[in-house]
């Protein structure tokens, strides 16, 4: 041993030395840059190509996150639930108590008593989710279909009792939310005002420019800075919180221990069941504030209002590796592709991004012949192929067929995904104690 | 032995005290009288137009639950069956028009068509799965609203009856393709329904099913693959069970029988012969609950249809008494929550009974004295 090494190996204790960690860090930071780039790129191309520029227009950007938000809250709901070791297929039914109470409570007291509401009625449907699957041992998936079938009879139910006699209500919808939600608009980016005082709208105007990338990258920005709601801005802090709790807390590495290893949490006297109860409630809150902020965006509750979005959050759950940020940017991505069946002229809007998908996969092509990943190569150019073609061939998509893309995309992502994926160990597995799992 | 059967037909009843409750108190809650509730929903059904009405009902909850349940006896949740069935009978539909075919031919060929459209489609779940390890609850549920639109779009563009402007869907089907209704059977033989009501002509065809689902699940090689795969997986491939060929094969039975779904209502109810808007849309989800209700078992699910379907026609009577007719929703749905957990709990005692037998009889081998076999039965 010469003498040059000694400090290196007093500074570095076990485990990946700092450098390997940092480059680890850049080339995935690399990675995701990368991919930033082509997806923005191709976008932007595909505006230009197809005219249309509605594509990556502020308003598109600004539906996108409103039909992302309720999506995302189930994916958070889904997280704190698998987080804590209960798989929860429930979300859909929890969100629809969340509608069904925010729609009630909206309606007597306003959209502040319509998010509380939401709240409530989900962590009802959470509970007795956690009453099923940690009391009773009730296979997961099975007490959580239970809670799928039994939501929608007792919010009909419900609305028969409370909406009937009351006027613009009815069995299938509430009365409408009492006053509205206020908006934030960002001063000096997009135009909001700041003390009261109107500020100017650079982002409108680059935006307004056409330019290449720069526009599409000025109207995701106001899109995502004007008029936002402000029950979208709670469920951003939600997922801030939530990220900060599970991960940066003592009671977050109990949640978690008691999905990864339940035995172990409960030998150094973690209680396992009251853990995953918490999970399970918080997850039923979340679900349920999806509910309400999807209550407020049609300003009433509405039967069938939630249309598979609970499922949608938790395939947001799997595509984002159980993590908020990778859950955030699921939702985002499904919601930008329900926001654009809401547009003006959604069939045109689908073809465009058919085109955009088509550019991206060929720049995917390029950089997996760079990175020596041949496999992928012939998949993505035919993939490619196809896209071109359906665009020049379709001029006008069918509008059934228009509606199914949020789905379909969903689907394409999870099978392209999923790969490297790491669930919570025993998430799912009833635990009873003294169980060695 | 006695005491485990005992136990199994507690489940059950523990549920239905539990569902009844509940939706006691969901009627005191919209302010009326349970017990009037009860005595007429109970006065509705004890008609025989009304257990007709009850089996005709059942009929495809039984086949979808039958469809679920091969997916659950592999521990695969097939949500899917929605999608499945709406597209199988749609395509079913459509071509069962085009083909000139004498009477049985002609059925035979749709239900050929809905089993083959029904597990192309599951097909496509067990693909992703099987290759990309894509959880088939997320799957299949995709799938689901993809073959919803798929429908809408192809019975509004292409597969449309020019005859009819409002409403899209398909054209009738000819008589050759339609089953007859069972009356004349029993009348034949004596039994006289009276009413107007008529047994649909697919009951024997959902007998047959459940006759076959026991001999597959328990009387074939594939059966009992099935089996072991579910409740043992490691076991399975040490015994040389292929896991992925069993996923594969366990969700294409499951689309095959859930193609079959609709088929009630298409070939023998007379208020279709036909695909449209109006056509049933989500006996695929009943399925899942009459499934987990009847326990996978042939006979159990059969049961659970019938006490589904039992619910829905009974409550049918409560509006016109001012009693809110949701209240079936909520006898249904807490009686499937009562229902799986107190199946988890006998099933969790009776393990917990065999494991003390089994260690009384080992103590008894042993030659131990009568108090400490007594001891050892007794924690």
């Amino acid at each position: 041993m010469t003498i040059v090494d000694t400090p290196a190996t007093t500074a570095e204790p076990a485990g990946p030395s700092f450098w390997s960690r940092v480059i680890r860090l850049a080339t995935r930071k690399q990675t995701l840059l990368l991919y930033s780039l082509i997806g923005i790129t191709s976008m932007s191309m595909a505006r230009i190509i197809s005219g249309n520029d509605d594509l990556t227009s502020a308003g598109t950007f600004g539906v996108m996150l409103r039909t992302a938000t309720p999506i995302a809250l189930c994916g958070l709901g889904g997280l704190w639930a698998e987080r804590s070791g209960t798989v929860n297929i429930g979300l859909e039914g929890m969100m629809i108590m969340g509608t069904i109470f925010a729609g009630w409570w909206g309606w007597e007291y306003g959209p502040w008593a319509a998010l509380a509401g939401g709240i409530v009625g989900g962590m009802l449907f959470g509970l007795l989710h956690g009453i099923a699957t940690v009391t009773f041992g009730v296979n997961h998936i099975v007490s959580g279909f239970a809670i799928n079938i039994m939501a929608p009879g007792l919010a009909r139910f419900m609305a028969n009792q409370l909406f009937t006699d009351a006027p613009g209500g009815s069995v299938t919808n509430s009365p409408g939310v009492d006053g509205a939600m206020g908006k934030f608009t960002m001063p000096f980016l997009s135009g909001g005002e700041f003390l009261g005082m109107s500020t100017p709208n650079p982002l409108k105007w680059i935006e307004d420019q056409g330019w290449f990338i720069l526009s599409d990258l000025a109207g995701l920005f106001r899109g995502l800075t004007t008029a936002v709601s402000y029950d979208v801005i709670v469920a951003i802090l939600m997922f801030v919180a939530s990220a900060y709790i599970i991960w940066r807390t003592p009671f977050g590495l109990r949640l978690r221990s008691a999905g990864e290893r339940p035995s172990a949490a409960d030998s150094l006297g973690v209680s396992v069941y009251l853990t995953r109860y918490y999970g399970v409630v918080i997850s039923g809150a979340m679900a349920g504030l999806g509910g309400a902020v999807l209550v407020l965006f049609s300003n009433r509750y509405q039967e069938g209002q939630t249309g598979g979005r609970g499922f949608l959050g938790l395939a947001t759950l799997i595509v984002g590796n159980w993590r908020p940020a990778g859950v955030g940017a699921g939702a985002l991505l499904f919601g930008y592709f329900q926001g654009i069946t809401l547009r003006v002229q959604p069939e045109k809007l689908v073809r465009a991004v058919v085109l955009a998908a088509a550019i991206a996969l060929v720049m995917a092509a390029g950089v997996a012949i760079w990175r020596r990943r041949w496999s992928m190569v012939p998949w993505s150019l035919a993939l490619a192929a196809a896209g071109f073609l359906a665009y020049t061939m379709a001029e006008r998509p069918n509008n059934q067929l228009v509606f199914i893309t949020p789905y379909l995309v969903t689907l394409i992502v999870v099978s392209v995904g999923g790969q490297r994926l790491r669930p919570p160990a025993q998430e799912g597995i009833p635990w009873r104690k003294g169980s060695q799992l | 032995m006695w005491r485990r059967f005992a136990r199994g037909a507690i489940a059950p009843l523990v549920a239905a005290v539990v569902a009844f409750i509940v939706a006691s108190l969901a009627v005191l809650a919209s302010g009326n009288d349970p017990l009037t509730a009860f005595r007429a929903m109970w006065q509705f059904i004890d008609s025989s137009e009304s257990v007709i009405l009850i089996i005709n009902r059942a009929v495809p909850y039984y086949v979808a639950g039958v469809a679920v349940a091969i997916g659950f006896k592999m521990n695969l949740f097939n949500i899917g069956a929605n999608g499945q069935y709406t597209l199988a009978t749609l395509i079913a539909a459509w071509l069962g028009v085009k083909v000139v075919l004498p009477a049985p031919l002609h059925v035979t060929f749709i239900l050929v068509v809905a089993i083959t459209v029904g597990a192309l489609w599951a097909s496509i779940a067990g693909i992703l799965k099987v290759t990309r390890g894509v959880n088939e609850v997320i799957s299949t549920i995709m799938l689901n609203y993809i073959a919803i639109g798929i429908t809408a779009f192809l019975v509004a563009e292409h597969f449309r009856n020019p005859d009819v402007v409002l409403i899209a869907e398909t054209e009738l089907l000819p008589p050759s393709a339609r089953l007859p209704s069972l009356n004349p059977l029993f009348e034949a033989i004596g039994i006289n329904f009276g009413g107007g009501a008529k047994l649909y002509g697919f009951l024997p065809f959902a007998i047959l099913l459940g006759i076959g689902y026991h001999l597959m699940l328990n009387r074939s090689r594939f059966g009992y693959e099935l089996r072991v795969s579910g409740n043992n997986p490691s076991a399975a491939v040490t015994a040389g069970i292929n896991p992925k060929g069993m996923v594969l094969k366990a969700i294409i039975l499951s689309g095959a029988v859930a193609g079959l779904i609709g088929m009630s209502a298409l070939l023998a109810d007379p208020q279709f012969y036909k695909y449209g808007d109006q056509f049933p849309k989500t006996l695929g989800f009943t399925g899942i609950a009459i499934a987990l209700l009847g326990r996978n078992h042939p006979v159990g699910i059969a049961a659970a249809a019938l006490v589904w379907a039992t619910i829905e026609r009974a409550t049918q009577v409560l509006s016109r008494i001012g009693i809110p007719q949701e209240i079936g929703v909520i006898l249904q749905g807490s009686f499937l929550l009562a229902a799986v957990i107190a199946y988890e709990v006998v099933q969790r005692r009776n393990e917990e009974a065999t494991a003390r037998e089994a260690a009384a009889a080992a103590a008894k081998q042993r030659g131990a004295s009568d108090d400490e076999i007594a001891a050892v039965a007794a924690t």
